[in-house]
């Protein structure tokens, strides 16, 4: 069995609770921090770790923290990121809403290092129950003494407080989420000056996803050189990764980086394999935004290594043949989904989310969802696909924020490995009017068909 | 149009308001738009009239413009009337490749409407919206604060009839659950 670190106790009764949560060892990082440790001392085992931002983007926790002005007379702020919109991704409400003293343990030991006294946890606006339970465990805490002022007795004092969303996916984006919370648009925010400067009421602003947060309790805990040990090179500890799609057992798994991909897949732990018995097609590995890849690619790499569930190895092969961890949202197809109409999904997704502030964005999210839906319903032009391919071009490395990258990106994956499929469309156009067209009949490469 | 002067928080959410209020530093109120929209939501008829924005405006004492600005970026907030039963499902990738477009198809068949509409009753509006978080249980909807996850055509079935038995919706962002 592999070790947890953040789900041990997730199927014991009545864990959402403060009791049971303090009884199985709960806030214990908490006492130790705040009764034995310097908040720089806190910072330097989170480094030791080598935990990386679990929100997508991988930035090492302890560095990101290291960046936060400390010398500015400004309060300082912790802000949770727990937006979590990104198609595929679904660990956080896990975490949340059956562990969510665990999350509050994490913020009052982060905020404690990070000299905060208050913080915020950002949710989007749908999980609202999940706000709800949020609240009753942060009023637990406070009863019992772990928030509020001076905690156990020492001179730190915290209050913390929960804030929704009103759905908008480009709040998960960190200067988005800042603008969010200060009651405006969700507007991304031109980089420098930095939230570790400016951020929060233009005050020295560290922002964590909710599952980096987490993982500081273990960390402090056990010792950042423990929670090391987990894992491979530089990617250390656990991960949770949110399985969905054509799978047998759909749902939120710790896993130890360094898994191999294929038994993540295969193995009853974890997936448990295909469902209804058929062969997989592409897997997108780490939510809708990184690059999509057919069986052969996500299981082994270009040079023909096996694939681990690590930062490194997913993207080993960069964009021609890799992909991205991102923020484990693993969505696994199955050989009669329609590669065009999943991307189609995607593509929509990003036109709705774009803020708009940029042209490349705003513009070219819509051409590519236009574009794409008339491929999909037979309504497909001859250089379309090279149509695509330029405008993800023109969109990439454009932009104010990387929302233009997460919507170019899927769509050149897809055409770089699919692109016979899209052909398809365009050259039978019939046959692709039923929206079910390769359920009824699954796609094959005509490639294979000469050669065999 | 309405009045502003007739449209005023209950005295509960007044006492919420006060302590929300008091969640941001001096001078940045602003921070509690958000949430006093979704409470408005809920309590003004599950939309945003601008009646109901201008309110908002003036308990915030920010103009107007500042909370239509920010009401019409956020897809969480309805700037039209909606049915009672607000009924939104999710249509993107992990969803639809475990079946969404039947789900909402069945829907729209069962309720003799189109995403986007709603019923001549006014007792059902049906939406169709992107990920919300719960694709390892998909198909899903979300009525009020509720998720309805793995569902099947007999499930929405069922959610349906016991939906249309119930008189008082107040659906926008409370659990209003009803068990399968
Ligand atoms: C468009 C966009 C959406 C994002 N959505 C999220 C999100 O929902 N949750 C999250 O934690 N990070 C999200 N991020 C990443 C954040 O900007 C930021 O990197 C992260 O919250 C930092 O926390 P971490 O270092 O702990 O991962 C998003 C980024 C972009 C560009
Ligand atoms: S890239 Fe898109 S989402 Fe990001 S700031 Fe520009 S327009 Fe907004
Ligand atoms: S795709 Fe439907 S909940 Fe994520």
């Amino acid at each position: 069995m592999a070790r947890k670190l953040l789900l041990q106790h997730e199927n014991v009764p009545g864990i959402n609770t403060f009791e049971v949560y303090r009884k199985n060892g709960g806030y214990a990082s908490v006492e130790k921090a705040l009764k034995s440790m310097t908040p720089d001392e806190v910072m330097e085992e989170v480094k030791k770790s080598g935990l990386r931002g679990r929100g997508g983007a991988g930035f090492p926790a302890g560095m990101k923290w290291s960046f936060l002005d400390r010398k500015s007379e400004k309060p300082r702020y912790l802000v949770c990121n727990a937006d979590e919109s990104e198609p595929g991704t679904f660990k956080d409400r896990y975490l949340m809403e059956k562990i969510p003293h665990l999350l509050i343990e994490g913020m009052i030991t982060s905020s404690y290092s990070l000299g905060a006294n208050t913080s915020y946890i950002y949710v989007r606006g749908e999980y609202m129950y999940v706000i709800s339970i949020l609240e009753k465990a942060i009023e637990e805490a406070y009863a019992a003494g772990f928030l509020g002022k001076n905690i156990l007795g020492t001179s730190y004092s915290l209050d913390l407080y929960v804030q929704p969303g009103g759905g908008a996916y480009i709040c998960g984006e960190e200067t988005a989420l800042l603008e969010s919370l200060e009651g405006k648009r969700g507007n991304p925010r031109l980089k420098p000056p930095f939230p570790a400067i400016a951020g929060l009421y233009a005050s020295p602003t560290v922002v964590n996803n909710v599952e980096t947060i987490a993982a500081v309790v273990p960390i402090v805990n056990q010792g950042g050189d423990e929670y090391a040990k987990i894992g491979v090179g530089k990617s250390t500890g656990t991960k949770l990764i949110s399985a969905s799609g054509h799978i047998n057992k759909p749902g939120v798994y710790e896993i130890e980086l360094g898994l191999p991909v294929e038994e993540f897949i295969y193995s009853e732990e974890y997936c448990g394999g295909i469902w209804k018995g058929r062969k997989m097609k592409a897997v997108v590995a780490g939510g809708s935004s990184v690059p999509i890849l057919p069986t052969d690619l996500i299981l082994k790499t270009a040079k023909g290594e096996q694939r681990l569930m690590t930062y490194e190895s997913l993207s080993d092969g960069g964009f021609v043949s890799g992909t991205m961890l991102g923020s484990g949202g693993f969505i696994v197809l199955d050989e009669t989904a329609c590669i065009v109409q999943h991307l189609h999904t995607f593509a929509r997704f990003y036109h709705h989310e774009s803020c708009g502030q940029c042209s490349p964005c705003r513009e070219g999210t819509g051409w590519m969802e236009k574009v794409i839906h008339r491929i999909e319903h037979g309504h497909g032009h001859q250089g379309d696909i090279d149509l695509l391919v330029d405008v993800a071009k023109k969109i990439e490395g454009n932009t104010i924020c990387p929302l233009g990258d997460a919507a170019a990106w899927p769509v050149a994956s897809a055409i770089r490995h699919f692109r016979e499929e899209f052909e398809y469309h365009i050259k039978y156009p019939e046959k692709v009017k039923n929206p079910k067209h390769f359920e009824l009949e699954p796609f094959v490469s005509e490639k294979s068909l000469v050669t065999a | 149009m309405t009045d502003t002067k007739t449209i005023e928080f209950s005295a509960t959410t007044k006492a919420l308001v006060d302590r929300i209020l008091k969640r941001y530093p001096e001078g940045r109120q602003k921070s509690a738009l958000l949430p006093l929209l979704h409470l408005a939501q809920a309590e003004f008829g599950g939309w945003l009239s601008v009646p109901t924005m201008d309110y908002v405006a003036s308990v915030l004492n920010i103009k107007p413009i500042e909370v239509y600005e920010v009401a019409s970026f956020y897809t969480m907030y309805n700037l039209n009337p909606v049915g009672k039963c607000l009924i939104e499902v999710c249509r993107t990738g992990p969803c639809m490749l475990r079946g969404a477009n039947d789900i909402i198809e069945h829907i729209e068949n069962k309720l003799g409407i189109k995403e986007g509409e709603t019923t001549a009753d006014g007792k059902f509006t049906l939406k169709t919206v992107e990920c919300l978080g719960s694709c390892g249980t998909a198909p899903m909807l979300q009525c009020g604060a509720d998720y309805y996850e793995n569902l099947t055509n007999e499930k929405v079935d069922k959610l349906i009839e016991k939906w249309n038995s119930i008189n008082d919706h107040s659906t926008y962002m409370r659990s209003n659950r009803v068990e399968l």
